[in-house]
């Protein structure tokens, strides 16, 4: 009796939501055994970095604020990444959201007013779609392709951030350490459950899935996306232009980055300093996959791995784990997923051999 | 510019771009045979820590060397099983390498943070590679010569054997090459595997040219440079060559820059360090717009290998 | 039955507390549990050796049956430190030591949060009903060493590898520059910024970018000892370990170091935890309380020059002798500070200018 790998008419839809629980599932299990080897008390690690964060109700605040701009982030991405257009800088948009929106507060900063914070936020998604467009433009009229250009400009912001935070908008308070005036309490993002930590950006970043879902699902434009995506030429005879198709992609995925940006920006750091990027648009990358590209399973995906990140940070206190660590289960979680992958566009077939055959 | 100021410079500059032009020979020849590995900064992270672990427990840089590029070709491997054989999404695979091999690398090196590593020396006799003037030449480490041998061993395999014709087939036209009976999946293995061992091996260069220790992300970055460019230098490795001096060059400058003072202040010292990217954006665009809008990278390179039947 | 269940409750109980499954609980505590966050590791062979050794110090003194310490290492600077602040006061850490300045905000937060935990704050700036902040008088030790590296250099060039360009490193500039200058009126030091506690690349590159133009004796600002490995490869007249003694570094190059001792500080404030009498309040000490101390000197250096090395570490001591006593001139000849004049704790975290003979 052997096994062959035989290619499914379609690609299985009950796997494709499987995969990705069981890649989460097999890295418990994989990980308990590599750190077990590693010296490390491998049970005690993966209890706490995936199970105490579940079980302290302390933590479920953090998991929330550490989620909402994996998710922001990580909707835009899957946008983009059904349409084939493969942005890498999402991080960059990101800090360059970040700036833009600080840009607006160190202007309306001795302002005050409720128009204040809903405009940084605008100048958020603005700044952020603003510098994804640079790849955009490249791509479109240049073929140069996004990955590396998104790529390359993340280390381009990155130094615009130091460059504005050490130098002309550093706070003139802060006895010459980098970093900008705090955000104003009008410029500061509002607290929505009392005694709790948890802010407007994680409703937000829920109405954000939910309002991308619907419009990939429901409306003309998910469809071009969708279908630009799986077929370049095939879409243009359905007349959706290609181009558009890539600007789009990356202008909803750079604003969603910038929003993010922003959030994060007048949120948990209360104002901008160097330590700013945090590789949350490189983890969005990720939490993209692991939810298969779609926003609900974004939602989920980036709840999993803000688990993760609070779990490490919990490891770290009591067992003194190293935080490197998460970084191993997240990336073995997808390697895990995208090896389980296969299994949605394969399934295992038991060959008979002939002559049991004919003698049954 | 005296000779004084000229040759540390110069000596500088080489230890900056040996760990890049190794590290993008390797994915030179990954993306040649139609493979685009995004991991190179998380192996040379595996390559750096592994490279610490060995030269502390034997002392052997040679020994190191070899288990660094061993290691990380392993890592690669893990990259080729999930992109060859399972068809997985190569930008996400690589990664989640990158990641995978600056948790792994931070994890195993806790043991041998910031102890002192014994530089790699230069192989020739001090007379020559002490001397003032011609330590331009002998003063380097052996690593700084195989990377050299390197370029023109990976351009003439490319360009003059019959295995390199293969990958590069492979890489521009697997179907084709598939019909004509080579194993397309094997050729971009075996690729896959020396672009991790030149990873590791540019790894390498960190502990025992650079900063002689281990500390967390000691690469810092140095591994997206290399592929980008891979990129500025339209795939070619005399191109690479030139490429990756002149980023050594600019990652250079700014530091001396800031030394020097006086008039280098006039730009902020930001801009020096955006230079390498901004200039990589830029030759991307002439590249294209040279050609007339097709770009010269391998037609099929990022795309997973699907025959039919 | 009752018997039964009441011993496994106590049993369940007793596991309960040996295993520190889920946070927030509260189980009577004997011990004082104290918190050291660390923004690197004890390998860093500098700053964070320095507050793991004080901390193991303190441990010693005090003795561990009174008080128990946990270290987390490697915890960034910004959101994600608040979480690790939150995860120990929620642990039952009484006493939290945050030995960086860019902690400050999220100490300030979490403080809130908890009013019966005390933090103590490194190198910070603001104080708070349960926030002090501690430091030390690292530019006595500057001081000491421009002394040194004034009468060793033979080029009259030094270097001093700067972090960023805040009061606390420009202070130290400018003490190793005074006291230089006092013994050698033909020295110039030249300064370069990594933008960075801790990048030993840059520190490396800095050192060799320096030493080809001309400087004999580096010292550095930063965690490493990059630049003095530099040093020592180089052959130059020498260098200084920073936090600790960095002599197994660099053997010839080591001339000496600044050893941060602060054992005797956290043996103070817990023991003030321990007795009742922990009060809001800002610590600055220096050599003469023992904070700041002067590693052993390098054998290579002539007997005149430890002479005048001891000297200035003696009346700094004595209080005879201040690293800021004016006449002091800035680097482009204007006169800062009058004969007779110092600059005193308050002026300190003003001055933004550089002593003459700076090139910065």
């Amino acid at each position: 009796m052997q096994f062959q790998l035989e290619k499914r008419p379609a690609p299985s839809r009950t796997m494709r939501i499987v995969t990705p629980f069981a890649a989460v599932a097999l890295t418990m299990v994989l990980g308990a055994i590599v750190f077990t080897l590693l010296g490390y008390d491998g049970l005690a690690a993966v209890r706490e970095i995936f199970f105490t964060p579940l079980t302290n109700s302390y933590k479920w605040q953090d998991l929330a604020v550490k989620a909402t701009p994996l998710v922001i982030i990580a909707v835009g991405l899957s946008v983009s990444y059904r349409a084939n257009v493969w942005n890498i800088g999402a991080e960059g948009q990101y800090i360059v959201g970040a700036i833009a929106g600080t840009g607006v507060g160190l202007l309306t900063h001795t302002m005050t007013g409720p128009w204040i914070f809903p405009l940084m936020l605008l100048a958020g998604i603005a700044g952020g779609a603003a510098y994804a467009a640079i790849p955009a433009f490249l791509r479109t009229q240049f073929k140069v392709n996004e990955i590396l250009t998104t790529l390359m400009l993340t280390y381009v912001s990155v130094q615009l951030l130091n460059y504005l935070v050490f130098g002309p908008w550093k706070s003139p308070t802060s006895m010459g350490q980098p970093q900008t005036v705090l955000f104003s309490a009008d410029q500061s993002q509002p607290y929505i459950i009392p005694g709790t930590i948890v802010q407007v950006g994680t409703p937000i970043a829920i109405v954000v899935a939910l309002l991308v879902w619907f419009v990939m699902s429901r409306s003309v434009f998910g469809f071009q996306v969708r279908a630009v995506g799986a077929s370049p030429a095939a879409a243009r005879y359905g007349g959706f232009s290609a181009n558009r198709t890539v600007w789009l992609a990356l202008l909803v995925s750079g604003g969603l980055a910038g929003l993010a940006g922003i959030l994060e920006a007048t949120g948990p750091f209360g104002r901008l300093v160097p330590q700013f990027p945090t590789n949350y648009g490189f983890t969005a990358i990720i939490v993209a996959f692991l939810g298969r590209l779609h926003p609900l399973g974004v939602l989920i995906a980036g709840t999993a791995l803000a688990i993760t990140f609070v779990g490490g940070e919990v490891a770290q206190t009591t067992i003194q784990l190293p935080f490197a660590a998460v970084g191993i289960f997240q990336a073995m979680m997808l390697f895990l997923l995208l090896a389980g992958d296969i299994f949605v566009r394969y399934r295992f077939k038991r060959s008979v051999p002939e002559a049991t055959r004919a003698a049954a | 510019m005296t000779l004084d100021l000229i040759i540390p410079i110069i000596i500088t500059l080489v230890g900056a771009s040996t760990p890049i032009l190794l590290a993008g020979l390797g994915e030179l020849v990954a993306e040649k045979s139609g493979v685009l590995n995004l991991g190179v900064e998380g192996m040379m992270l595996i390559g750096a820590v592994i490279t610490v672990a060995v030269v502390l427990l034997t002392g052997n840089h040679w020994l190191a060397i070899i288990c660094a590029a061993g290691a990380s070709a392993a890592a690669a491997l893990i990259f080729g099983f999930l992109t060859l054989s399972l068809s997985a999404n190569q930008v996400a695979t690589g990664l989640a390498l990158t990641i995978f091999g600056t948790g792994f690398s931070a994890l195993f090196g806790q043991p041998y943070t910031g102890k002192a590593v014994p530089l790699f020396r230069s192989p020739f006799p001090p007379e020559l590679a002490a001397d003032p003037v011609w330590r331009v030449v002998f003063g380097y480490s052996p690593l700084v010569y195989f990377s050299l041998i390197m370029v023109v061993a990976v351009w003439w395999f490319l360009q003059r054997t019959r295995a390199g014709l293969i990958l590069r087939a492979v890489g521009e036209n697997d179907l084709s090459a598939h019909s004509i009976g080579y194993s397309v999946i094997g050729v971009r293995y075996l690729a896959v595997a020396f672009g991790g061992a030149m990873a590791g091996i540019a790894g390498s260069c960190f502990p025992l040219i650079l900063t002689p220790q281990w500390v967390e992300r000691l690469t810092t970055g140095r591994g997206w440079i290399a592929l980008a460019l891979v990129v500025f230098a339209a795939w070619r490795p005399f191109r690479l060559l030139a490429g990756a001096y002149l980023f050594g060059l600019v990652m250079t400058l700014e530091v001396y820059a800031k030394a020097a003072g006086g008039g280098f202040r006039v730009l902020p010292s930001e801009l020096w360090a955006a230079l390498p990217y901004l200039a990589t954006i830029l030759v991307l665009v002439l590249i294209s717009m040279r050609r007339g809008g097709s770009s010269s990278a391998p037609a099929c390179l990022g795309k997973p290998f699907l025959p039919t039947g | 039955m009752t018997v039964l269940n009441r011993r496994t409750l106590i049993k369940i109980g007793g596991a309960a507390a040996a295993l520190p499954l889920v946070g927030g609980r509260a189980f009577a505590q004997e011990k004082l549990k104290v918190g050291f966050v660390l923004i690197g590791t004890p390998d860093d062979n500098g700053w964070n050796f320095g507050h793991d050794t004080g901390r193991k110090y303190m441990l010693d003194q005090i003795g561990a049956d009174k008080v128990e310490t946990t270290v987390v290492t490697n915890v960034a600077e910004g959101p994600d430190s608040e979480r690790v602040f939150r995860e120990l006061a929620q642990q039952g850490h009484k006493l939290i030591y945050a030995t960086s300045f860019g902690y400050g905000d999220y100490v300030h937060k979490v403080a809130k949060q908890f009013p019966d935990v005390k933090f103590e704050w490194a190198t910070g700036n603001s104080t708070a009903p349960n926030v002090s902040i501690y430091n030390a008088k690292f530019h006595e030790g500057r001081a000491v060493l421009g002394t040194i590296a004034g009468m060793m250099t033979k080029t009259n060039t030094l270097a001093y590898i700067g972090s960023f360009p805040i009061p606390e490193v420009r202070m130290g500039i400018n003490a190793f520059a005074i006291a230089a200058r006092k013994v050698n009126p033909e020295v110039k030091v030249k300064v370069v910024y990594v933008d960075s506690w801790f990048d030993p690349a840059k520190e490396a590159d800095a050192a060799r970018a320096l030493i080809d133009q001309g400087v004999d004796v580096i010292t550095q600002h930063t965690d490493g000892p990059a630049a003095l490995q530099v040093a020592e490869e180089r052959g130059i007249v020498g260098g200084f370990g920073q936090g600790a003694d960095m002599s197994a570094f660099a053997p010839k190059a080591h001339l000496t170091a600044i050893i941060d001792n602060w054992g005797p500080h956290y043996v103070k404030s817990v023991q003030s935890v321990l007795d009742g009498t922990w009060a809001e309040g800002s610590v600055w000490d220096g050599i003469a309380s023992g904070e700041v101390e002067i590693g052993k000197y390098n054998e290579k250096i002539p007997a005149d020059v430890v002479a005048a090395a001891e000297k200035v570490k003696n009346d700094i001591a004595a209080g005879t002798l201040h690293p800021f006593a004016g006449p002091i001139n800035d680097n482009a000849g204007t006169e800062r500070v009058a004969a007779g004049d110092v600059i005193d704790d308050g002026e300190f975290w003003a001055v933004d200018w550089y002593a003459e003979g700076v090139e910065a």
